[in-house]
């Protein structure tokens, strides 16, 4: 939440400076960023899971060794961790319209197309968080900073706060790679009353049946190379002998 | 009896990289946890691993437990293959170490073991019940209700243990189960231990400890591990008969009147005498080639008009037989 508010202040500072952009675009940065925090909480939550049970709680080698998969289970948690950052979503939300008066709407049409795309994010947001916890398998606490940074990536790279058309060529290919950054376009339909005219170009002649479909090949792809990436991992740690790890550092 | 663990030629080797990615004068950094151990656990035995610190007993369990993968060799555990298929594994094994403070602390000591019995698909109602009825028998009744984070070390070990057993175990690993622990603690997990052996003809228990005591208390047999390889196997009985020693035999009797009179009996090989002024008895030690003896000093405290009033015979202990294999002591 603290993130987001501090976006709104220095879009205010701006504003008072003279180089502000419309009120559109607040509510674009406004919804990106509020939306990001899924994301944050999928990928540092499931390094946090893993370090958690291994090094702080010591629980890891009997939640390991029971009959349950652990990639179960780590899903498990990860949707803990959605239904947190699910409050947190809605709480700023209602602070942005309420208090803020941010020109956010709920386009009621679009309910049924609002669900589906926010169920499939938050699927491939997992599917990316598990792959990356289980890579911190491999490494002690610090490996948190791996998760910050990756999670960093999508923030710039999937349109959270500015529209891809500000990034280089190459930057803006790169995010049209990156599923959730279809993710954050869908929930702007859904959730402006009007597009900034800054807006991607790219994305906004998407239809919303496209970005559906994109979001569910999405989410197929995803989850394979996580479960794959998760396996091969575990297989490694366990090789290694670093399931139960503990550094103490 | 079928084999509840079966391992052959199994090694571990930690560390060490390759020799293409070590600079040429580096010296190489393997440890060999595990050196090519085979070892054989029936269905239904109580067995030990006993050896020092670093002798590979945990690495061992680890890699039974399926946390870890062997370098080399193979492992099997109810008769599936620890490395290739370890899920079968997983629905029959449970385990518990010792000297760690694992747990959720936020949790209750309830919640803590409810949340792992659901691991294991137990029906949440039988598993309250059967939570219960362990934590009686640990005497841990009156801290249910407790957050974990406010237990004693005791207390805590205590709750793992109903943590390990409420999932009704084929097979259940005990890594150094009383380590750290006051006597009280942990004669009440050496005695919960014997008692579900006892009472569940078909369960596995393979215990590691550096306990000599505990060992030869509680195990059918015994592995003496030192520097990852197995030296011995057997019962605590024959172990200590593989130290060849004399017999030593303590005997209290009335007061004799010619103590000095063991001298001729042969195989006596020494002996000292006490005479106890308080008790009017004497205390007699004797050093025997072997048990042959015995009969004629009894024979010379009743010559003597003497009585016995009572007679020891001082077995070798587990310790004797781990210095003898190992060269050095546990601690």
């Amino acid at each position: 939440m603290a993130g987001t508010l501090i976006l709104v202040f220095i879009y205010y500072v701006a504003a008072a400076a003279g180089g502000a952009a419309p009120p559109e675009m607040l509510a674009y940065i406004f919804v990106g960023s509020a939306f990001y925090m899924f994301v944050f909480q999928a990928f540092f939550g499931m390094f946090e899971v893993i370090q958690g049970d291994r090094e702080w709680f010591q629980t890891i080698r009997y939640i390991y060794i029971s009959p349950i998969s652990y990639y179960a289970y780590i899903i498990g948690r990860g949707f803990t961790q959605m239904v947190v950052a699910g409050i947190g979503v809605l709480v700023v939300l209602a602070i942005g319209r309420g208090l803020l008066g941010i020109p956010i709407g709920f386009n009621l049409a679009l309910l049924p197309f609002f669900l589906a795309v926010l169920v499939l994010g938050l699927f491939i947001t997992i599917a990316i968080g598990v792959a990356i916890g289980g890579i911190t398998f491999l490494t002690a606490r610090h490996g948190g900073g791996m998760s910050e940074g990756i999670a960093g990536v999508f923030y710039v790279f999937t349109g959270v706060i500015f529209p891809l058309s500000v990034l280089p060529v190459w930057g803006q290919v790169f995010g049209q790679w990156i599923p959730l950054t279809y993710w954050f376009e869908a929930l702007r339909r859904v959730l402006l009353e009007r597009s900034p005219p800054q807006a991607d170009a790219f994305l906004m002649a998407i239809p919303e049946s496209t970005l559906l479909l994109i979001l569910a090949l999405s989410l197929i792809v995803v989850s394979l190379l996580s479960l794959a990436v998760f396996r091969y991992v575990e297989h490694l740690a366990r090789k290694k002998g670093k399931i139960d790890m503990t550094t103490a550092y | 009896m079928k084999d509840a663990i079966r391992t052959k030629e199994l090694t571990r080797v930690f560390g060490g990289k390759k020799r293409r990615l070590r600079p040429r004068d580096a010296p190489e950094k393997r440890v060999i946890a595990l050196d090519r151990v085979d070892t054989q656990v029936a269905e239904g035995e109580l067995f030990g691993l006993l050896g020092p610190n670093g002798a590979g007993k945990t690495t061992l369990i680890k890699i039974l437990a399926t946390l870890l993968l062997p370098t080399s060799g193979s492992a099997t555990v109810a008769g599936y293959d620890v490395a290739k298929d370890p899920y079968p594994i997983r629905q029959r094994i449970n385990m518990v170490s010792g000297g760690e403070t694992s747990g959720y602390g936020l949790l209750t000591t309830r919640e803590n073991i409810w949340m792992f019995s659901q691991f294991y698909g137990i029906p949440s109602k039988v598993a309250k019940a059967e939570i219960d009825r362990l934590l009686k028998e640990f005497e841990l009744w009156e801290r249910r209700d407790a957050k974990v984070r406010t237990l004693s070390t005791g207390e805590r070990q205590k709750m793992n243990m109903v943590r390990g057993f409420v999932t009704d175990p084929d097979i259940i690993f005990l890594d150094e189960p009383t380590l750290g622990l006051d006597v009280s603690a942990a004669r009440a997990i050496r005695q919960f231990i014997r008692g579900w052996i006892q009472e569940n003809h078909a369960k596995t228990v393979l215990l590691t400890t550096h306990y000599m005591m505990e060992a030869d208390e509680l195990c059918d047999r015994i592995a003496i591990i030192d520097n990852g390889r197995i030296l011995a196997c057997d019962t605590p009985e024959r172990l200590k008969g593989m130290v060849k020693r004399e017999v030593t035999v303590k005997l209290e009797t009335d007061r004799l009147k010619d103590p000095k009179a063991f001298d001729v009996i042969e195989g006596v090989q020494n002996y000292v005498v006490k005479e106890e002024a308080q008790t009017n008895r004497t205390s007699l030690t004797f050093i025997l080639e072997d048990d042959a003896p015995i009969g004629d000093i009894m024979s010379e405290v009743l010559n003597q008009g003497s009585k016995v009033q009572s007679m020891e015979k001082i077995d070798p202990t587990l310790e004797e037989v781990f210095i003898s294999l190992v060269g050095k002591g546990l601690d």
